[in-house]
């Protein structure tokens, strides 16, 4: 068992943004349920601004922490400065994970590049 | 908040008499190998011990018992003493699917060493199967160690069965009853075992001791040399403190077992009728054929490590088989090998009782693991 900081336990007993949006402008969905984590990332874009944000997660208590991080640092942000959160951004700003969480529960900066992306290409269309 | 301890099969906390008996030989007491009077009375201490460790599974004798460090330790010293010293009659060496790590990781180190080791299926209740087992023993098997009852799922194996298939064709049946000691009753001479490993710390007892059964006639050899202490098989000044205590934690046990076992069962049975109301909850394990003490469950769409960290915020400790609370980030072997997928392991919750659990707990458990599974299903991308 892992020992997590006081602000992991405070994102995991109290994540922020849980839920999904309805015709979302970007959806992003990263990790796979036999690995044991998968988060889905729904984003709501004006002006190139995320003005709203929500997740849905299946994992450990990191993967439900970082995704509840990575909604809090990327909401209000321009998607061009969301795309350089990175996981070690989420990590730090939870005061660290631990080791062996860094990798495979740490997947929330993904889903949001995922989602950024995906926003992205529908833009284009 | 009231604590609720639901986590035994992990760490049994020291009986309160336990420690009173055992005390004095933490602090003030020579080294049993001493020959002055001072080192005689820890010597007599731990042949004492000895004989309550023999009387609590009916041994032939109390010099069939060494004391080790553990039951990691005994089952290392069973295994490769064993493998060792048969290698003239074989080299074939046979476990259950679903065996402790303690055993399982020696049996693979001598593997490596050019011994051959393969493992048993169980059934989806986790009973070994018997008609591989009967296939698989040869002339040459010159070890099988099969448990008495599983750590993580609470299903009781049948001994007795096994042991004559093992003995019809192959050499010896080592049994490691960690999880079983203290809660049902072990005869080594009727379920004829070779070899039995219990641990201290599973019966109440101090942590820092275990005992290895080793019946007469039983080829062994040293795998640790040094000192010579327990018979040359576990070299090392001997933990007189845990010792004792695990002695005397097993005259505690032999005499309470019957009743305290009955007690538990029924809170566990009424733990098993409430949570298994939950949607989509099921029962690891066997139903019926399980440890008193012993309730273990999956829960579709959730993880196991989360409800572990949930079930804490209520005061409940409870364990899980997901990959996310171990050291290799892979789901319980147990799980898988009862034909669990990875994404069914991950959601697992164990709960085994012990001495501080009372009936009366059973309502705020039941709340709060149904609170749990809500609030993570709520969280979970699994449900739409």
């Amino acid at each position: 068992m892992p020992v997590y900081s006081k602000k992991v336990m405070d994102h995991f007993t109290k994540p922020r943004n849980v839920g999904v949006i309805e015709n979302p402008d970007g959806y992003g969905k990263v990790g796979n349920p036999v690995c044991g984590d998968l988060m889905e990332m729904y984003i709501k874009v004006e002006d190139d601004i995320i003005k709203d944000i929500k997740f849905k997660t299946f994992g450990c208590g990191s993967a439900i922490a970082t995704s509840s991080m990575v909604t809090e640092l990327a909401i209000g942000k321009n998607i061009d400065e969301a795309l350089k959160i990175t996981r070690n951004d989420v990590a730090n700003e939870l005061d660290g994970l631990p080791p062996q969480k860094m990798h495979c529960s740490n997947l929330a900066a993904d889903a949001l590049h995922a989602a950024i992306e995906d926003y992205k290409k529908k833009k284009k269309k | 908040m009231e604590r609720i301890y639901l986590d035994h099969a992990s760490s049994s906390p020291i009986d309160s008499r336990v420690l009173e008996y055992s005390k004095p030989y933490l602090a003030d007491v020579g080294n049993p190998s001493s020959l002055y009077e001072f080192g005689q009375d820890a010597k007599n201490a731990i042949e004492t011990a000895r004989k309550k460790i023999a009387e609590f599974i009916n041994a032939e004798s109390e010099k069939t018992i060494i004391f080790t460090g553990s039951a990691t330790e005994s089952n290392n010293i069973a295994i490769r003493g064993v493998a060792q010293r048969n290698i003239k009659d074989g080299k074939k060496l046979l476990s259950s699917a679903i065996e402790h790590i303690s055993v399982i990781n020696p049996m693979k180190h001598l593997q490596k060493n050019g011994w051959i080791f393969e493992t048993i299926p169980v059934d989806k209740y986790g009973v070994v199967n018997i008609d591989i087992l009967n296939k698989k023993i040869s002339n040459d098997t010159i070890l099988t160690s099969v448990m008495y009852a599983n750590n993580e799922i609470g299903t009781i194996e049948p001994i007795k069965q096994i042991s004559e298939i093992i003995h019809k064709k192959g050499k010896y049946l080592h049994v490691d009853a960690t999880a079983s000691a203290g809660k049902i009753p072990i005869d080594v001479q009727a379920e004829e075992i070779d070899l039995l490993t219990i641990s201290s710390n599973d019966l109440y007892g101090p942590k820092g001791a275990g005992a290895l059964y080793i019946k007469p006639g039983v080829k062994i050899q040293s795998v640790n040399p040094g000192g010579g202490q327990e018979r040359g098989l576990r070299s090392g000044t001997e933990n007189v403190f845990s010792i004792v205590g695990m002695g005397e934690a097993a005259k505690i046990a032999k005499k309470e077992m019957k009743n305290e076992s009955k007690r538990l069962q029924r809170i566990r049975d009424s733990l098993i009728s409430e949570i298994y109301k939950i949607d989509e909850a099921y029962l690891t394990g066997h139903p019926t054929n399980r440890l008193p003490h012993h309730a273990s469950f999956r829960f579709s769409h959730i993880e196991g490590e989360s409800i572990l960290l949930n079930m804490d915020m209520y005061g409940i400790q409870i364990a899980t088989g997901s990959a996310c609370s171990s050291k290799t980030l892979e789901p319980s072997h147990v799980l898988l090998a009862i034909g669990l997928k990875h994404e069914e392991a991950h959601g697992s919750m164990v709960m085994t009782l012990g001495h501080t659990n009372k009936l009366s707990q059973v309502p705020k458990i039941v709340k709060a693991t149904k609170e749990t599974v809500k609030r993570l299903r709520q969280l979970s991308p699994l449900i739409k």
